[in-house]
């Protein structure tokens, strides 16, 4: 009797071990795409600066791999992609923090409950879709404004993105408002300040890493957006900072070789990893400043 | 200290203190309806644009060089296997990590290194799972611009949203609950297969759904890994090339001609109807799950 009960417990502790490895290793697996990612990345860019010296990349202002006469400077791209960015966090911030400002302290209860959910709506739409709306209707609508835009630039599909980022802005941003003391609001309303200066002076500064970090996950989300400017902005890597031009993005021009049948091995292949691993650089950076700026809210110490 | 002095005059009432509330507040209503107003415009410009193209034939023909004939057979075809094969790599893998993370992970380094991990893998850029995607499964694995290769691709990326979301349903389920099943004399597995995961399935679900749903949404990761943007047959094994619907719409808008922006916007309303249901099955199971708790 005490064996087999002694048994049943060995057999069970080994099955309970042997779960849990299956399950342990359900986990690394994120950990192994973290690397993966890693090393696609850094073999195909090590290939690339194999053959185009860190100086042509970084120091020169032209970007013509597809061209007979080839430069690799990744800085038209990188003007394109900040361009762009830079339109859809001037919609996103000031759209995204006044939603979130209206419904954590203006909108009743039940109107907040209702109307985040259809929000984020808005962050579920399939990007393919903004990419299609930015082209023939936000481009065409900024026409009437702007006589000489072009069918393809860089404000239209910024703009468009901006809408698509709003909802990822107010939802942190809205977290980080709400989550302000109560006791802090009011005390400001108890010494006689109204509730604009109640927000201006004391909410918003309190919940100031919160937004930060909402601000920081848009800029990465818009830094890494492909669709819409693969769509809408053009495929013209120039050095501009005129918004009414087409220009490209990093983003676009992995989709413009990827379309093509560049074949592996060459070095017009190997440009795609390149700006890749620019791309992931910085996002993981912003990324990594945001997941900082939520953690430290967890803690309290903001 | 000096930021408040230079803000004293900001804690007197003046007169206009109250109109300057009220205009503020209806700026932030403003700020509010805008999103909805770009939605209902969103919908109603791409329902008005590609309402003509729809049809039975629409549905059940394959995409063709003249507008007016083409169809979306292949790519639809195509979207609804990745999803398929999707579902079936990643759910099992996402539960397993969230079962583990919730129930068996001890504090320590690896863990906290784990979840920044998952963390952080859901903040990059669907474009670099497709960079992945091209150098480890359709190079390095040889699968070829296969079915499989953009299935793997997208469950890698869709993984980090169901983690979560099934971290946070298993995190639903009441302590007191575990308690009575070991105290009945259940074990951790035992546990978690008869009381933890069937109370919080229809969480998992939600989350699932609403992962795939994203996940059947993504061009980029597809396009960059080799999908071919014009397909005209069906794919007969999980290693044939193909073709998804996203990747179809891409390809129709960036043609010259407007008549193909007819057939994107009529392949559009297809692809959001498929979302809304999938997003209303998850609104139901998530009504589902609330009843159940209470």
């Amino acid at each position: 009797m005490k064996t087999h009960e002694a048994d049943i417990f060995r057999k069970r502790s080994l099955t309970e071990r042997w779960i849990a490895a299956v399950l342990f290793t359900c986990a690394a697996v994120s950990i192994v795409v973290t690397a993966g990612i890693i090393a696609v990345l850094l073999f195909e860019t090590m290939d690339f600066f194999g053959r185009v010296s860190l100086s042509d990349f970084f120091l020169d202002t032209q970007w013509t791999p597809l061209f007979a006469d080839k430069h690799f400077g990744i800085w038209p791209l990188m003007a394109g992609t900040m361009l762009t960015t830079l339109f859809a966090m001037l919609t996103a911030l000031p759209l995204g923090l006044s939603i979130a400002i209206f419904l954590s302290e203006y909108a009743p209860e039940r109107i907040r409950r209702f109307l985040k959910p259809i929000i984020e709506i808005l962050a579920g739409i399939p990007t393919v879709v903004y990419g299609y709306f930015a082209l023939t209707f936000m481009t065409p609508l900024l026409q009437k404004f702007i006589p000489d835009l072009a069918g393809f630039n860089s404000l239209g599909p910024g703009i468009v993105m901006g809408i698509m980022i709003t909802p990822i802005v107010a939802s942190l941003s809205e977290d980080a408002i709400y989550s302000v003391p109560a006791s802090l609001r009011e005390g400001a309303l108890a010494l006689g300040s109204t509730r604009l200066r109640a927000l201006r002076h004391v909410i918003l500064p309190t919940a100031f890493s919160g937004i930060a970090a909402s601000f920081i996950l848009g800029l990465s989300r818009a830094v890494g957006e492909t669709m819409i400017v693969a769509i809408a902005a053009g495929q013209q890597p120039v050095l501009t900072l005129d918004p009414r031009v087409p220009i490209e993005t990093m983003t676009a021009y992995i989709v413009q070789v990827s379309l093509g049948d560049t074949p592996h091995g060459t070095l017009e292949y190997s440009t795609i990893f390149a700006v890749g691993s620019m791309l992931f650089v910085i996002t993981l950076t912003f990324n990594l400043i945001a997941l900082y700026l939520k953690k430290k809210i967890q803690r309290g110490v903001l | 200290m000096k930021q408040q002095e230079s803000h004293r005059s900001d804690f007197f009432f003046t007169p206009l203190d109250g109109k300057i509330e009220k205009a503020f507040r209806a700026i932030m209503a403003l700020a509010v309806i805008l999103p909805f107003l770009i939605l209902i415009v969103l919908l109603v410009d791409t329902f008005v644009d590609g309402y003509p193209r729809l049809g039975w034939n629409f549905l059940t023909s394959f995409p063709s060089r003249f507008a007016s004939s083409a169809g979306i057979l292949s790519p639809l075809v195509g979207s609804i296997i990745l999803m398929g094969l999707t579902a079936l790599f990643a759910v099992p893998l996402g539960i397993g990590a969230a079962v583990y993370l919730e129930e068996y992970a001890p504090k320590n380094a690896i863990t906290t290194f784990i979840e920044l991990n998952i963390a952080n893998l859901a903040g990059v850029p669907s474009i670099i799972y497709g960079l992945l995607g091209l150098g480890l499964f359709v190079r390095f694995m040889q699968m070829g611009r296969s079915l499989l290769a953009g299935a793997a691709t997208l469950s890698l990326m869709a993984l980090p949203m169901i983690i979560m979301a099934a971290r946070e349903a298993i995190r639903t389920v009441p302590n007191d609950l575990r308690e009575a099943a070991y105290a009945l004399g259940a074990d951790r597995w035992v546990t978690i297969r008869k009381v933890v995961l069937p109370l919080s399935l229809p969480g998992i679900l939600t989350g699932i759904i609403l992962s795939l749903a994203r996940a059947i949404g993504e061009t980029a990761p597809i396009i960059t890994i080799g999908a071919l943007t014009y397909v005209a047959f069906l794919p007969d094994s999980v290693t044939s090339s193909f073709t998804a619907l996203p990747v179809q719409i891409f390809n129709w808008i960036s043609r010259p001609q407007t008549d193909f922006h007819v057939n994107a916007a009529a392949g559009i309303i297809v692809l959001l109807v498929i979302m809304l249901a999938m997003n209303s099955i998850a609104i139901f199971l998530r009504f589902k799950l609330q009843r159940k708790i209470q």
